[in-house]
């Protein structure tokens, strides 16, 4: 090679290594998912898809769930609580506007609570609303809350995602083209395949790092696998299949992430039902339930064993789990004792995803052990929500509740488990007027306590959350507090 | 000798230059494994097919459990054998529904030829033949539900114009026959020239179009069990051992290889017999081969 050519080469070179990371540097993200959402309004649905994709990344509240749980500041930068705990004045952040370019005022929030709990309105979650009494836009940066009974829950309540606060002007069009004041812009809804974000440039908070981001809608497990092996997918957000797990773990380019949920999986039962309405029926049940071995076979071992309804994580948790720990020949006495010496049979429903197909086998084989016959139906999620969740035409059913703080359930006798106690009721009426921190967990403990005496349900495990991701992607969350894909924090490793 | 003598020495020596076909055998061979195996299943198998025990689950075949476990550590082997009666009983049903209705149309539009009922009854087994017959079983067994009985009588109702065009085609020939003129002659009525004279001579034809749609129904239940929609669980069946299997296959391959393989060799079986006995039974094949 003669000197010049090598010089050329050189510089080439050097040219090249100065470039390299510039490429490597990626701002996109493609994140896949199972569900894809059946439309773009948070305020709107009950599908935990929707807060999936836009929860944080095009949406804002007042407040906001941290990866931990906590709640933080979002659109509200401060608030001041009255000494009566009735009287809520939010000073919202200067500067912040919707991606249409209009300003975000105390109007927009008067608006987004209103119509959230108005008569009309079609939001899931209305009682987070339920406690408001009146919103007023004090001035445009100020709003002020009126409760009508002290709400302990209120900031908590104001962080979910169908609290968000929406614009105005695009409510016509917010199933098909949301329009928030979050990080990430909406840009485009191709149905049945992904959903596409673009940074929004005029964000009022600190830019992400990345500049777009598609959401990828996978629902067979199998095409997942596939499809995180082939690299067409930067991450998946909660994994569907937990046999593959170990096999991301063991192979470098992957990383996988295991948190917890705030989703109790459990064995939904009819209490309406006979004999399911017969608390010894239920609490023989519940001894015939080995919850390791559905941890195991169901989820590979990925779950935390519950023995109520609240979420092990959580500070004012209680471990009940040896109330109904696995004692077979004692479920068959108590079953003697409730006058089925010799069983029954009843339904078990199960929705789709494979914690509740698998987790109903084993549970089955458990409960036939003890005399109990289960006729195993598999439903679609629309079946599974009309025939058992609102028709409530089912004995036993398998499905994980992934609501945060959601034992108030339990409150509602018209709830599909159509538990109706009034001891409980009223308990819950209690906690909600309660605003002292130590109170509050000790009503909490005591309302654990009470369902798990009544063995409503059969409580098998805390869901965890796996996410599996390309091994340089930084900042995805590994807990989910609640349905969200947050990528304000998400990055590629330099 | 006489005519009667001569017929019956030349009968064995008849049979001994037409050897049975090999497909028959080899088809034989393969079918009966599963039928044997599916009788057996009643009186005994390795494992009781509900035997969950998930530390051993996904387990490689050894000699504890010849064809290893599934992902609930049950013996696959025991499934196999039990799934085998579950894939053969709606096949059989199936089937047989296909025949008691449409054998019974085939020969009452043969018996109407050229008539308002044969229009009729060919025109509505046209209708059910024009729709994608697992298209049509998914949609019967989603409103209906899912359950074995159910895929049974999806199954069944696209059977029914394969019998009656079989039937309708074959018996319209015979009805040209002196023989059957001779029964008209005779004073016999439709129904029972049908009964007496059709149907035994076209019982060969729908002893091979049963052996295909035999087949065919072992390769429905398996495509509507795979999808969730054949018989539920507890009840093993072939096509949903092969949908559960699914995200298994790179942990433990077997366990997708085996119902897979069981349907191949299965429905190839049938079918090897099928064509077996076409060539056993078939007058024109008969013909050409002496």
């Amino acid at each position: 090679m003669t000197k010049p050519l090598r010089m050329i080469a050189a510089s080439a070179l050097a040219l090249a290594a100065g470039l390299a990371p510039a490429w490597a540097q990626r701002s996109d993200v493609t994140v896949a998912m199972q569900l894809e959402p059946p439309h773009l309004d948070p305020t709107g649905g009950a599908a935990g898809a929707i807060d999936s994709v836009l929860y944080a990344n095009v949406f804002e509240g007042l407040t906001r769930f941290t990866e931990s749980g906590e709640v933080v500041p979002a659109l509200a930068e401060s608030w001041e609580i009255s000494e009566d705990g009735l009287t809520y004045t939010f000073t919202l952040r200067e500067g912040v506007t919707f991606h249409d370019g209009t300003a975000m005022t105390a109007a927009d929030v008067k608006f987004s609570l209103d119509r959230a709990r108005a008569e009309d309105s079609t939001n899931a979650q209305k009682q987070l609303f339920a406690a408001i009494d009146t919103v007023e836009a004090v001035d445009p940066r100020t709003v002020r809350v009126t409760l009508a009974q002290p709400d302990g829950m209120f900031l908590f309540n104001m962080a979910w995602g169908d609290a968000v606060i929406v614009a105005p002007e695009s409510i016509g069009e917010i199933k098909s083209r949301p329009v928030g004041t979050g990080p990430f812009r909406f840009e485009d809804w191709v149905q049945g395949d992904r959903v596409e974000l673009t940074r929004y440039a005029d964000y009022w908070g600190e830019a992400p790092a990345l500049e777009a981001a598609t959401f990828k809608f996978i629902s067979d497990p199998t095409a997942a696998f596939s499809a995180m092996m082939a690299g067409d997918i930067d991450a998946f957000s909660a994994f569907p299949a937990p046999e593959n797990l170990p096999q991301f773990e063991a192979d470098p380019r992957f990383q996988v992430l295991v948190g917890s949920t705030e989703g109790e999986t459990i064995l939904s039962t009819n209490n309406a039902q006979p004999p399911l309405d017969e608390p010894l029926v239920r609490k023989a049940i519940a001894h015939a339930i080995d919850r390791q071995a559905v941890i195991e076979g169901a989820m590979f071992g990925y779950g935390t064993p519950i023995g109520t309804h609240f979420a092990p994580h959580h500070p004012a948790y209680v471990d009940l789990t040896d109330m109904s720990a696995h004692d077979p020949d004692l479920a068959r006495e108590l079953l003697a004792d409730a006058g089925y010496p010799d069983g029954f049979t009843t339904t078990l429903k199960l929705p789709p995803p494979s914690y509740a197909r698998r987790g109903g086998e084993i549970i089955a084989a458990q409960l036939r052990a003890v005399g109990i016959e289960t006729e195993i139906t598999n439903l679609e999620w629309a079946q599974w929500l009309e025939e058992v969740f609102t028709s409530k035409n089912y004995g036993l059913s398998i499905v994980s509740h992934t609501e945060p703080m959601d034992i108030g359930i339990y409150a509602r006798p018209d709830y599909y488990f159509q538990y109706d106690n009034p001891e409980f009721q009223a308990l819950m009426e209690e906690l909600n007027a309660t605003t002292d921190a130590a109170a509050r967990t000790e009503m909490l403990q005591d309302a654990q306590r009470m369902i798990a005496e009544d063995y409503v349900n059969g409580y098998l495990f805390q869901l965890a959350m796996t996410t599996v991701a390309k091994a340089d992607l930084r900042g995805l969350w590994a807990n989910a507090p609640t349905q969200a894909v947050d990528l304000t924090g998400v990055s590629w490793a330099e | 000798m006489s005519l009667a003598e001569r017929d019956r020495a030349a009968a064995p020596a008849a049979s001994g230059r037409r050897p049975l076909p090999r497909s028959l055998w080899i088809g034989l061979a393969l079918s009966a494994v599963f039928v044997v195996a599916a009788a057996l299943s009643f009186l005994w198998t390795p494992y009781p097919v509900d035997g969950m025990n998930i530390p051993a689950r996904l387990q490689p075949p050894s000699w504890a459990h010849p064809l290893g476990t599934d992902h609930f550590g049950r013996d696959i082997l025991s499934m196999i054998m039990v799934g085998a009666r579950t894939s053969i009983a709606v096949a059989l049903l199936a089937v047989g529904i296909g025949m008691a209705l449409g054998v019974p149309l085939g020969l009452a539009a043969a018996a109407r030829r050229g008539g308002l009922l044969d229009e009729v009854i060919m025109r509505a087994n046209d209708l059910i033949f024009a729709f994608p017959a697992l298209v049509i079983a998914i949609l019967i067994t989603a409103v209906f539900g899912a359950s074995a009985v159910n895929a049974i009588v999806a199954i069944g109702i696209f059977n029914i114009p394969v019998f009656a065009r079989l039937t309708r085609g074959a018996a319209l020939s015979l009805w040209e026959r002196e023989f059957i003129l001779a029964a008209r002659v005779a004073g016999k009525s439709a129904a029972r020239i049908s009964a007496e004279h059709i149907l035994p001579n076209v019982a060969n034809l729908l002893i091979v179009q049963g052996t295909i749609q035999f087949s065919l129904g072992i390769l429905a239940e398996a495509g509507l069990s795979y999808v969730g929609l054949g018989a539920q669980p507890p009840t093993p069946s072939w096509g949903r051992m092969l949908a559960e299997a699914q995200t298994m296959v790179s942990l433990a391959p077997h366990v997708a290889l085996i119902p897979g393989l069981a349907i191949v060799f299965t429905v190839l079986g049938l079918n090897l017999m099928g064509d077996g006995l076409r060539d056993l039974l078939d007058p024109k094949v008969r013909k050409a081969r002496t």
